[in-house]
């Protein structure tokens, strides 16, 4: 499977109030209406009061301004973008252990090194690397270890901003709710 | 100040306005009925904890205040679900207290113990479990806050037991602090501007007036705007009373049962001027063949409604109230400049033909034969003050107190629109008649309907409520009955309640109330006139009625509005001029 954006991908930034129970509330609204979560990347904000959750969902335009609308109205929920992957920076972390015996590991090693990862441990036959980059270039490192065994993936949610000086682009959705 | 968070707890509802609560206690709730008996809070204990919360609800309907529930935690809690979720639906203001185990035991399954905050967190506008004592008097005013400003809603608050006993500095917050929630109540100038042309443009306009009518407590803007363009009004089974059925341009309500002309009017208008109506599957029928021609003004104080069923050509997100009188203010400023109306004659003519040739109707019962439940409602009508409030279960009683009840005051009817929630009307009616003593108040249930919460009649005679419930009893679950008939071939699966039992008589006795049995047309009005001589209990009426007796019109549910059923001698002429 790849993890590319298939064409009914969207991406929510949302500004909560730091307290429990948000993220279940901003979940259940996706999960009563039959729609899957693809990637979901929570932590703290620059203000401590506040966190910001990066939704991935796989849901088409017009339930998803619905389900905008229905996040808006959560008290907790402060702000809601919807950015273009095309005008914003996405993120995302890999972990990989990965099988390298001996004869193959120069290889491994050296597609670590293209795509600017990080070797973290290295066994006798596998080697565990993490790599960061937009969610793209994680996709292609996947798809090239797969050839030599991915043994355990584990990848983070995306976090996602929106580019500098193309605040036009982001499609802040207007009115907040009551 | 140090004083428990009980105390806390009480005087911060106190601090917030509250007269009167519904309630009934428990292990955990416990500490909070203690400084209750010091409160100037008037609690009233229910037999059921659904029936305090469907009594907050009847409360708020007529008071415009928020209905308070207070109960106990695990089974309390989930038995106050279907009235959040039923407050939710018809955006009911209304706080619910909830008693927790102690915040060391919660997660451990201790007794009574459920996840209350997990549970109703789809089923009410917010809620919060209170973590320490000092949170109390900000979360109660929040919860109050929240529950009454914006799309109005149900706002719970759980408490466990050690907060609830532990102590706190008193104080009581003089604003809140909620950044996520400021809900939009003024208008878009430039939409508005643009509504007041469109609604001066439209040949065939009708105004859509919903439930947040009544919310806003925008009755009388509704109405000056209706009359300065002399447009017609529908009112939905939210709205009944927002608009006076007596008034020349009203229509009645629309719907799945609504009238010939509401539903009709509707379907050919060229202008849907929709104030404070949400689009409902009970009123579009199949949703692409609704209204085909007609571009749509959309009034709503919660922008998700905009676009949620119908894409709206002019969205306005605020107050019905404060909107309402911009749009007035603007239809002026317009006709001022020398703006004209277009003409509307032919459309109000077409309208009052419709109404002439498909009014409501039933056929009324020969001599001997069985007693219509429309007859009843009538003669009740017709027996009770104009602003006598009415309050209905769900089914075919409800669809027919909507029909032939004549409303011609804001808060005079009381029902369950959205949820449906069977059970609804006693314990409605008596929250409805705690929070106006002086009106009186009737409830009619269907038999079904009255079985699920007639327990609560203990609570009314009690604490000495007179309310007055009319069970139309036709021994059968009466609407499931009617779609048997209608759509599964007269295969009447499990809708037969019984004839005889149980005796509605003696179960209104034995709860201390006073029980009448009808049975034939003539002891209708003797039956009624008995009942509202009566003012210091509750009264049952039990209407022995008509079982084949169907709701109509009526269009089947996924069909389209132009397929209306009527009635059938209305029916056979219709297809005859056809």
């Amino acid at each position: 499977m790849t993890m590319g954006d298939a064409p009914n991908h969207h991406i929510l930034s949302v500004l909560v109030e730091n307290r429990s129970g948000v993220l279940a509330r901003v979940a259940s609204l996706f999960a009563r209406r039959g729609y899957n979560i693809f990637s979901l990347a929570v932590a703290p904000s620059e203000d401590e009061r506040f966190s910001r959750i990066t939704i991935v969902a796989d849901v088409d335009s017009s339930p998803l301004e619905q389900i905008t609308k229905q996040l808006f109205k959560l008290i907790d929920v402060v702000k809601i973008s919807e950015l273009d992957p095309r005008t914003s920076v996405e993120r995302e972390l890999l972990l990989a252990t990965v099988k390298a015996e001996p004869e193959r590991r120069g290889q491994v090693v050296e597609l670590v090194q293209i795509f600017e990862g990080k070797i973290l441990a290295v066994g006798p036959d596998a080697i565990t690397v993490s790599l960061d980059g937009n969610p793209d270039k994680l996709d292609d490192f996947e798809e090239l270890m797969r050839g030599y065994g991915i043994v355990e993936l584990q990848r983070t949610g995306r976090v996602a901003l929106p580019k500098l000086d193309r605040e036009a682009r982001v499609r802040a959705v207007k009115g907040k709710a009551s | 100040m140090k004083i428990t968070g009980a105390q806390a707890l009480i005087k911060s509802l106190e601090m917030a306005g509250v007269e009167v609560m519904f309630g009934l206690p428990g292990g955990c709730i416990l500490p909070a009925y203690d400084p209750l008996l010091d409160s100037s809070i008037r609690h009233i204990l229910v037999r059921h904890e659904q029936g305090a919360g469907h009594m907050a609800e009847g409360y708020a309907h007529v008071t415009g205040k928020p209905g308070v529930a207070m109960v106990t935690s695990g089974p309390a809690a989930t038995n106050l679900v279907t009235p959040l979720c039923d407050a939710y639906m018809d955006s009911v203001p209304m706080v619910a207290i909830t008693g927790q185990v102690p915040t060391f035991a919660i997660g451990t399954d201790a007794f009574q113990e459920c996840d209350t905050v997990g549970i109703t967190r789809s089923v009410t506008k917010h809620n919060e479990l209170v973590m320490s004592a000092d949170d109390l008097p900000r979360i109660i005013k929040e919860a109050f806050h929240i529950a009454t400003t914006g799309r109005p809603g149900p706002v719970l608050v759980d408490v466990p037991k050690d907060v609830l006993q532990n102590t706190m500095e008193w104080y009581w917050p003089d604003s809140v602090d909620l950044p996520g929630y400021r809900p939009n109540t003024k208008g878009h100038p430039r939409m508005i501007r643009e509504a007041a042309k469109l609604i001066l443009a439209s040949e065939r306009p009708v105004i859509y007036a919903g439930g947040g009518i009544l919310k806003a407590r925008a009755a009388d803007a509704l109405r000056e705007l209706a009359e300065l363009v002399n447009v017609n009004v529908v009112t939905t089974l939210m709205a009944r009373g927002a608009f006076p059925d007596s008034h020349p341009l009203a229509l009645g309500m629309p719907g799945m049962h609504g009238n010939y002309t509401a539903v009709t009017a509707m379907q050919k208008s060229d202008l849907l001027i929709t104030l404070g109506a949400r689009f409902d599957d009970r009123i579009t029928g199949k949703v692409p063949t609704f209204a085909p021609e007609a571009k749509i003004i959309h009034v709503d104080i919660d922008p998700a409604e905009q676009g949620k069923v119908r894409r709206p050509d002019i969205p306005i997100v605020g107050d019905c109230k404060q909107v309402i009188e911009e749009i007035i203010r603007e239809i002026r400023a317009l006709l001022h400049a020398g703006e004209t109306q277009a003409d509307t004659s032919t459309w109000r003519s077409r309208l009052s033909g419709w109404r002439e040739q498909y009014p409501l109707s039933y056929e009324p019962s020969a001599p001997g034969d069985a007693l219509k439940p429309q007859y009843c409602l009538e003669v009740l009508r017709d027996s009770c003050p104009s602003d006598t409030i009415l309050v209905s279960g769900v089914g075919q009683h409800q669809m027919w107190c909507s029909q032939y009840w004549h409303f011609d005051h804001p808060y005079t009817w009381v029902n369950s629109g959205g949820l449906g929630t069977m059970g609804f009307a006693v314990p409605a009616a008596i929250g409805a008649k705690v929070g106006r003593p002086d009106k009186l108040v009737w409830a009619i249930d269907g038999d079904g309907c009255f079985q699920m919460t007639a327990q609560e009649l203990v609570t009314a005679a009690v604490e000495r409520i007179p309310v007055k419930i009319g069970i139309l009893n036709n021994a059968y679950l009466g609407m499931v009955r009617q779609w048997q008939e209608m759509f599964y071939e007269e295969r009447y699966s499990e809708v037969y309640l019984s004839q005889d039992v149980p005796d509605f008589v003696k179960w209104a006795e034995a709860m201390g109330c006073v029980g009448i049995r009808v049975d034939s047309p003539e002891e209708v009005q003797p039956a009624i006139d008995k009942a509202n001589e009566i003012d210091d209990r509750p009264v049952v009426v039990d209407f022995r009625t008509d079982s084949r007796e169907k709701v109509f019109p009526m269009v089947p549910a996924g069909q389209s509005n132009d397929d209306i059923i009527l009635p059938p001698a209305q029916q056979a002429l219709r297809t005859r001029g056809a």
